[in-house]
């Protein structure tokens, strides 16, 4: 809830106001500020789709730490990008309950629909798909897969494709817990 | 009746997600009456229900409480909602469709151990979820039921949901409170235990979101009629996620104790298309595999335990007889070297060769002498690791071979899947 010191003038790095101010609110939440590092790595992402090293620095400089120390937070956890994906990710579920159901074979046909494999963009920058991820708790709905923030599940290779298409033609990102697809 | 009616008993009700649909099924009344038993009460009625932790360790809830030095503040409560394991989907379950009944019992908990913040670890792929909370959390501090003067008591309580970013490992508890303080989310030595010094080194109750979320229930009927349901040993009712080969997956909430493995499978529409079980495991993946000679097992914490595995998280995971073992084996062993924190090395390295051994063993390539390999590094880190990721990360692979020593050697030398195989000549 304390401010341990005065702020240092605005860099220019390319975060809009408003999720510099969404850092700040993190940052007056937690009884230490350093708890707002994963917050505001959140925010930088949200807006920028991966953490760029000049986001890094902001968020360093707002809750004055080092930009490494931010940086070496960032790497622990999977979620945070160092690069650019693709507009929608998709992760498909293959751990234990996924891959009794199919999951195997999801995959590898989203590999071919998409043109892409495991871990890779499309040309066009609209999907990345990630096979290697942590189960996504949808053990009940296997296969599935999340696409940005939603689950979709009981797919199979029909739905999946159909699924792509729409969020394809809407361009944006989606809404909704989609328990079947 | 296996079937038990306490975190869902108001299942079906409309508005549920809302406060004022919450309160039409009297929510928010146990928070009342908490505040006015006070925290001594309040605990001792926690006692009486005999409740035990729901996120894996089974611990007895009261007696972790209990372990709070007097008169040390601030103190803080975490509240686990970084359900990561492998079979686990209860609860995303209860926060999605019961949000308001797991923040009362958050802010019944809060009270009775007089916390000045209660935080909500969510794990990060459960974004949809975290904004469904952050929503309800606003609302009950609308409502007066988190923040300065709840209800116009003299007591305050921050209430905060703060999102992961993806690592199972916070989900033991030490590691989310290094996660929770802005760094690499690492488990820490204990003792000291969280209960002496956790969160900014000061008191700290850990909780898992289905443990805090039959307090309403304990509290406005009392711990003793929650005792009544379940046995002594495993007192209440508990949600079991069930999936895998059965008709119907799902959540199942059902009286511990007294419920079987078989009338489970049976609730779930037993095993899919018409198939045989070959083999299951009880509680996630990180616990050990048991056979069909299991399934008049009780759902009970030491009767599991006698079997030779643990109810863990709850999560039932059947297999039917076409499954290869070797091959859910390899896709666990790579979670967890996935998973592995890097912290220590039996962990960080076993899990390396581990991973390298069964892709070789799944493949058909691994000799004998491999095979015998893989069971001594597994040897080798079994209570030799950090934290409990690297003794779980063994316990499938070796349980499995035991149980089914012929399906491991057969693959040895067999250059692909001889249980893939098989089913393919017998189509």
């Amino acid at each position: 809830m304390t401010e341990t010191s005065g702020r240092a003038p605005e860099a220019s790095t390319g975060l809009s106001p408003a999720t510099r101010d969404r850092i700040r609110r993190s940052k007056e939440l937690y009884p230490s500020a350093r708890s707002a590092v994963l917050p505001a790595l959140w925010a930088v992402q949200d807006e920028l789709g991966y953490l760029s090293p000049e986001g890094l620095a902001e968020v360093a400089s707002e809750l004055n730490l080092v930009a490494s120390e931010v940086e070496a937070v960032s790497t622990f956890y999977s979620m945070y990008f160092q690069h650019q994906p693709g507009r929608h990710l998709i992760q498909v579920c293959r751990n234990v309950s996924c891959g009794l159901r199919g999951a195997d074979l999801l995959l590898s046909h989203l590999e071919s629909s998409l043109g892409v494999e495991d871990g890779q963009t499309t040309p066009d920058g609209v999907f990345t798909l990630e096979g290697t991820v942590e189960c996504l708790g949808s053990c009940g709905g296997g296969p599935m897969i999340q696409v940005d923030r939603y689950s979709y599940e009981n797919l199979d290779f029909e739905r999946a494709d159909q699924l792509l298409d729409e969020i394809r033609a809407r361009g944006s990102k989606s809404g909704g817990v989609a328990r079947n697809a | 009746m296996p079937e038990a009616r306490v975190l869902t008993r108001h299942l079906g009700k409309p508005g549920l997600t809302t406060i004022a649909g919450y309160e039409k099924v009297g929510g928010y009344q146990a928070l009342r009456q908490a505040l006015r038993m006070g925290p001594e009460a309040i605990q001792a009625e926690v006692k009486a229900s005999g409740l035990r932790g729901r996120g894996g360790a089974g611990f007895p809830t009261a007696t972790k409480w209990s372990f709070l030095p007097r008169g040390v503040f601030p103190r803080y409560l975490c509240v686990n909602a970084d359900e990561s394991e492998p079979g686990c989907f209860k609860d995303r379950y209860l926060m999605e469709e019961f949000p308001h009944q797991l923040l009362e019992g958050v802010m019944i908990a809060a009270f009775a151990l007089q916390v000045s913040h209660a935080f909500i670890y969510i794990r990060g792929e459960y974004r949809a979820q975290r904004e469904l909370l952050e929503k309800a959390v606003a609302a009950a501090y609308q409502a007066g039921f988190a923040g300065n003067r709840i209800l116009d008591q003299d007591w305050s309580c921050e209430l905060i949901v703060h999102g992961g970013a993806g690592a199972y490992i916070c989900g033991e508890e030490t590691a989310l409170l290094d996660s929770l303080e802005g760094r690499r989310g690492q488990p820490r030595l204990k003792p000291p235990f969280p209960a002496i010094k956790g969160l900014y080194g000061q008191p700290t109750v850990v909780n898992n979101v289905e443990t805090l979320s039959n307090l309403p229930f304990i509290i406005s009927e009392g711990g003793a009629k929650y005792a009544e349901i379940g046995t002594e040993s495993s007192p209440g009712s508990r949600l079991f996620c069930v999936s895998g080969h059965v008709e119907r997956p799902g959540n199942y909430e059902i009286a511990m104790g007294t419920t079987t493995f078989r009338e489970l499978l049976e609730m779930a529409g037993g095993v899919w298309r018409g198939r045989k079980l070959k083999a299951f495991q009880p509680g996630g993946g990180s616990m050990q595999i048991l056979g069909p000679q299991h399934l008049d097992v009780a759902l009970d914490f030491k009767a599991v335990a006698d079997a030779g595995s643990a109810l863990g998280a709850g999560a039932l995971v059947i297999m039917d007889e076409t499954t290869c073992l070797v091959n859910v084996a390899m896709r666990l062993v790579d979670f967890y070297e996935h998973e592995s924190c890097g912290k220590c090395v039996p962990c960080r390295e076993g899990t390396y060769f581990e991973r390298e051994l069964m892709h070789r063993l799944e493949a058909g390539l691994a000799t004998r002498a491999e095979l015998a390999t893989l069971a001594d590094i597994c040897a080798n880190m079994d209570g030799r690791c950090f934290c409990p990721l690297g003794d779980t990360a063994t316990w499938f692979v070796m349980s499995a071979f035991k149980m089914f020593p012929e399906e491991f050697e057969r693959h040895c030398g067999a250059g692909h899947c001889p249980v893939r195989a098989g089913l393919e000549a017998a189509a």
